[in-house]
């Protein structure tokens, strides 16, 4: 197992020089020009840059990402559950269940919470 | 371990040019399925068919300049599209085409796939926030909500294969449906359990793919109309390219993925001739699907996105899972 994911840590370290071998043709065969229009950031062909990029975001995606967290720990803790359930007997099956009941309160207390109303 | 090591970097070049060619030549399926769809030609000048257009833009992309813009953050910037299109090769090389061509099969190979279609989801807030534009950082933060709202439906969902194959090896999941098409995880009936479920957890799975991929109808990540070009604004040359080619490869794996969780992988349907044929035939007749699909449905909006996450999927895919362990136990 362990062989396996040093093997794949290799082929992701050997990508990270592959790719950029694109982007190093690219920069043989393209064109160098700067100028200061050029490198302005993109705004559909106005003169100025209208609004700010560091604007406020709804708080809701921050609440979003912290639910991500909790929710896909939670499906990964089901995964070595999931293989041997065939061996676990109904004692693993009902553990499971309360498990996956708590999980389910939680998301109905989030959604009455009012976390996904959004305007 | 050299041997193997061989293997592995013989099976990346592989995987690179199977999904450089895909990435090629599904762009030229898509404008040609668009135009058909809106009563259009499409390319139709450069080759028979407009077939040689996708070697040409390779080319033309290539000498354009690699601009980066005053501003933006350089390091993050350059390391985004390397990043998008890393983890899409290298989930090719666990995804097994037939028992005979597989790059390196693994026991956890969807966990692995899983894990790294997830850091595919960080390049998007790497291009969105390095690019200091608003549009970017607007997409960014779209497209990253979306991508983890619904990776946990998409994840409860593939339990219910893991638990009826008994295994998170890809090639297993396979070879417990060999057989004829009635073996199929998809269909209710496997030899010694009934479950009409599984059609359900597949067209679960098959929408979080259509998202995850930033399919329309889901493709609030990069609405024309709202952001300009989403995430990708700043970029061109090669940066533009790459994120192009880490999209379809994207859309590859997910028909993989699709076929050999629910429709038997390489299994032919009447159970004789099993090969590599009947994998390509079933996973580009599903990318063919999402080209319909991205060009007959209207964009839906953010709120509603991530809305039918939350709200439908994930309860929806929490009680499916329920519902397939009891049905599990009790057959």
């Amino acid at each position: 197992m362990s062989t396996e994911l040093i093997l794949s840590a290799i082929i992701f370290i050997g990508l990270a020089v592959i790719v950029p071998v694109l982007f190093v043709a690219t920069v043989i065969f393209g064109p160098r020009l700067a100028g200061k229009v050029k490198n302005e950031a993109y705004e559909s062909g106005v003169g100025n840059v209208i609004g700010a990029v560091d604007q406020k975001f709804s708080v809701k995606f921050y609440l979003l990402a912290i639910l991500f967290l909790i929710f896909d720990i939670e499906a990964v803790f089901m995964y070595p559950w999931a293989v041997s359930i065939r061996q676990l007997g109904w004692f693993g099956f009902s553990e499971m269940v309360a498990f996956m009941l708590l999980l389910l309160t939680g998301l109905i207390y989030i959604l009455k919470k009012g976390v996904l109303n959004w305007r | 371990m050299s041997l193997t090591l061989l293997n592995v970097i013989v099976a990346v070049i592989i995987a690179i040019a199977f999904a450089a060619l895909n990435a090629a030549y599904l762009v030229w399926a898509e404008r040609r399925g668009a135009a058909r769809i809106q009563r259009r030609p499409g390319p139709n000048i450069n080759g028979p068919f407009g077939l040689f257009q996708p070697p040409l833009d390779g080319v033309k992309l290539m000498a354009k300049q690699l601009l980066i813009p005053g501003g933006v953050d350089k390091v993050l910037f350059m390391a985004a599209p390397v990043l998008a299109m890393a983890p899409a090769i290298t989930s090719f090389v666990t995804l097994p085409f037939s028992d005979l061509i597989v790059g390196h099969n693994m026991h956890i190979g969807i966990l692995l796939i899983f894990a790294f279609a997830s850091i595919g989801g960080m390049s998007l807030l790497f291009a969105g926030w390095s690019s200091r534009n608003k549009y970017s950082m607007m997409s960014s933060v779209r497209a990253v909500s979306q991508a983890i709202a619904y990776e946990i439906p998409m994840l409860i969902t593939v339990i219910t294969v893991v638990m009826i194959a008994g295994t998170t090896d890809l090639m297993g999941i396979v070879k417990g449906q060999m057989g004829g098409f009635w073996h199929w995880n998809i269909f209710p009936f496997k030899a010694g359990l009934f479950n009409p479920l599984m059609l359900m957890s597949f067209l679960i799975f098959f929408t979080c793919s259509l998202a995850e991929t930033n399919r329309a109808p889901f493709d609030l990540g990069e609405a024309e109309s709202e952001l300009v070009a989403g995430f990708h604004t700043e970029y061109g040359s090669m940066g533009f390219g790459l994120f192009f080619m880490a999209e379809y490869a994207n859309i590859v794996i997910g028909a993989s993925l699709t076929t050999i969780l629910f429709l038997g992988g390489w299994d032919c349907p009447f159970g004789f001739f099993p090969g590599v044929w009947w994998f390509l035939l079933k996973i580009y007749l599903l990318i063919a699907s999402f080209i319909w699909i991205r060009w007959t449905f209207p964009r839906t909006t953010i709120y509603g996105l991530l809305n039918l996450s939350w709200k439908i999927l994930i309860p929806l895919s929490l009680f499916n899972l329920l519902l397939t362990a009891g049905l599990l136990k009790v057959f």
